[in-house]
């Protein structure tokens, strides 16, 4: 198969985000059943309050995090990097574990975006405080295999803490699990306005310094000799990265393999550098996101299926079949 | 009838597993909140040595030693009470290292309401008097009957969704909780065939449009903000029933409270 034009992949993603958000818009808890010309109120509210939302934001989301990956990987020079790789995943897990244990101690009385957003700030400044703790045990951005090992160090030890605290308090079991296998049901209008910030800015900033991400892929020292300024360039690209990550997190809790695959399958069918694979990825993993939200509600309808089973499940096939498919 | 079956075959193991003429015990551990109760209901708090972290009903089973939770029981500590037998949940992994060790089990789980009443009479037995099991649960059933008068007429068949967990799980007619407002004249809007306790889409409960929300307190307060649920008749007259935590555990636990679950169910619904 010869590489398609990274143009031509560009127009094939955003087809399908097309076909998808239709579906997506199409689909609620009784299967297949578009209201676009329904007039009843609460089909209405159904179609605009619920479902565009959910679909639109399952996409950003899904975009964040393919955007994440496609940084991830090329920061680290490592194929197998993904998004969560600096700690940003357990330490969100460990601020909304937190934050559930606070609520259940005191049911928050106060207005009601009170109970909304607690836990998706818990989830954000967890994720954020995780990397920056990583940064300062790798003492900077510098060196790739102590940021590594960092990131892994954090991403442990955040676990542990949250396994503690839910040992401490098992009641918040059940809601640390829908956190952990992911949850687009009650994305709303809010949610949505929040991702596509940080999606506009983080991808703005990812396509700005592709170059030095290309040059990264030879090497820091040939980086360096290409006149890449290493440390603000990794320093830009690694606050995008926790950025994106932390706000998917925060919105639709831990979702497996998007950010590890939504690269690989653009690198599978293009090769593109990076100017091309930052914003394929983020196409990529918004379709994929998308994708397993629609059939995480269709095929069990009214019941739903964790979104972050059916993507672990999608993505793990895919990287199987990507390493047992014959070398040509 | 398989759940007949069933029950018969769990109470014909136990018969075969206990000795028909051994003692009634003097020193149990239990590992399950509903039996904990249970044995106390039955009259035999006082036989209790040892108990779960999660049994907290009633008070005076608080005192007693603390033994681990459902799935990380301590084996020692149990061994060090011990116990000439021990509760627990066929789930528990606790019960292969106490066989193990000689002692003796009695595994049950009760998940729906008859099995309450299997629960309840296999304590019972151990004790020598399955009499005073069908005495109890008679009366239980009595007062579930008045719970249900609780609830006006005028309210009788509301739509209800009850909610487990934010997930959003919900509990639907099979399960006990489903059972027991079914008996209160409610109708839940979570149908059996879904299974007894179904994760949801959340446009299915915008769509059925309950007239009664039941919610742990913790949780009502993030429902009402959720996209499309302020247009739904409960949250929008105000008929959300919020629980504390001891009338969830009671609502929650399959076991011999389930009278008082009934009646704070029925509150809910004549709000």
């Amino acid at each position: 198969m010869k590489p398609a034009q990274p143009l031509v992949l560009f127009v094939a993603l955003v087809a399908f985000t097309a076909i998808l958000g239709f579906a997506g818009a199409s689909v609620g808890s009784e299967g297949w059943e578009p209201l676009f010309f329904r007039a009843g109120n609460t089909d209405a509210s159904i179609l605009w309050d619920i479902r565009m939302p959910r679909t639109i934001g399952a996409w950003l989301a899904g975009a964040l995090l393919g955007l994440a990956g496609a940084i991830a990987q090329g920061l680290f020079r490592n194929p197998l990097a993904d998004p969560y790789l600096l700690g940003s995943a357990t330490g969100a897990s460990f601020g909304v574990a937190l934050c559930l244990v606070a609520i259940g101690v005191s049911p928050i009385a106060g207005p009601d975006w009170v109970g909304h957003w607690a836990l998706t700030l818990a989830g954000f400044v967890g994720a954020v405080a995780a990397v920056l703790i990583t940064l300062v045990l790798a003492q900077g951005v510098q060196h790739t295999l102590r940021l590594l090992l960092s990131g892994v160090v954090v991403g442990m030890v955040f676990g542990a803490l949250s396994a503690l605290v839910m040992f401490r308090d098992p009641g918040i079991m059940r809601a640390m699990q829908s956190f952990m296998l992911g949850t687009t049901g009650f994305l709303g209008w809010s949610s949505v306005a929040l991702l596509a910030i940080v999606l506009a800015v983080s991808l703005l900033a990812a396509i700005a310094f592709s170059r030095a991400l290309d040059a990264l892929a030879l090497g820091e020292v040939t980086a360096a000799s290409l006149g890449i300024a290493i440390t603000p360039v990794r320093t830009v690209l690694v606050i995008a990265l926790a950025l994106a990550t932390a706000a998917a997190v925060a919105q639709v809790g831990l979702i497996a393999f998007i950010g590890l695959v939504a690269p690989h399958l653009v690198r599978a069918l293009a090769k593109p550098t990076h100017r091309w694979l930052v914003p394929l990825s983020a196409l990529a993993g918004g379709v994929l996101l998308l994708a397993a939200d629609v059939l995480a509600r269709w095929l069990l309808a009214p019941r739903e299926i964790p979104v972050g089973v059916l993507t672990a499940v999608l993505g793990g096939g895919y990287l199987i079949w990507l390493m047992h498919r014959r070398p040509r | 009838m398989r759940r007949l079956v069933s029950s018969f075959i769990v109470i014909v193991a136990a018969m075969l597993v206990l000795p028909a003429h051994a003692a009634p015990p003097k020193r149990i551990v239990s590992l399950l909140p509903s039996l904990t109760e249970t044995v106390c209901v039955l009259g035999h708090c006082d036989t209790l040595v040892g108990i779960d972290d999660f049994s907290n009903w009633p008070e005076q089973v608080q005192r007693l030693p603390h033994v681990g939770g459902l799935d990380d029981a301590h084996v020692e500590r149990i061994v060090a009470l011990k116990p000439d037998l021990v509760l627990l949940s066929n789930s528990s992994r606790a019960k292969a290292r106490l066989e193990a060790l000689k002692i003796p089990v009695l595994a049950i789980e009760p998940k729906t309401f008859d099995d309450a009443y299997t629960a309840m009479a296999m304590v019972a037995d151990v004790f020598g008097e399955p009499q005073v099991a069908r005495r109890l649960w008679a009366r239980m059933n009595e007062s579930i009957d008045q719970a249900a008068r609780l609830v006006p007429p005028s309210r009788k068949g509301v739509r209800v969704y009850f909610e487990v967990d934010a997930g959003p799980y919900a509990a639907s007619e099979s399960s006990h909780i489903g059972e027991i407002l079914k008996r209160l004249g409610a109708v839940n809007i979570i149908p059996a065939k879904l299974g007894s306790v179904p994760k949801i889409n959340p446009e299915f409960v915008v769509r059925a449009d309950p007239q009664v929300i039941i919610i742990a307190a913790q949780d009502a307060a993030e429902m009402q903000s959720r996209p499309g649920w302020g247009r739904i008749s409960a949250i929008r007259e105000g008929r959300v029933c919020a629980l504390d935590s001891a009338q969830g555990d009671v609502i929650a636990r399959p076991g011999p409270r389930m009278a008082e679950a009934a009646r704070v169910l029925a509150h809910c619904l004549a709000k």
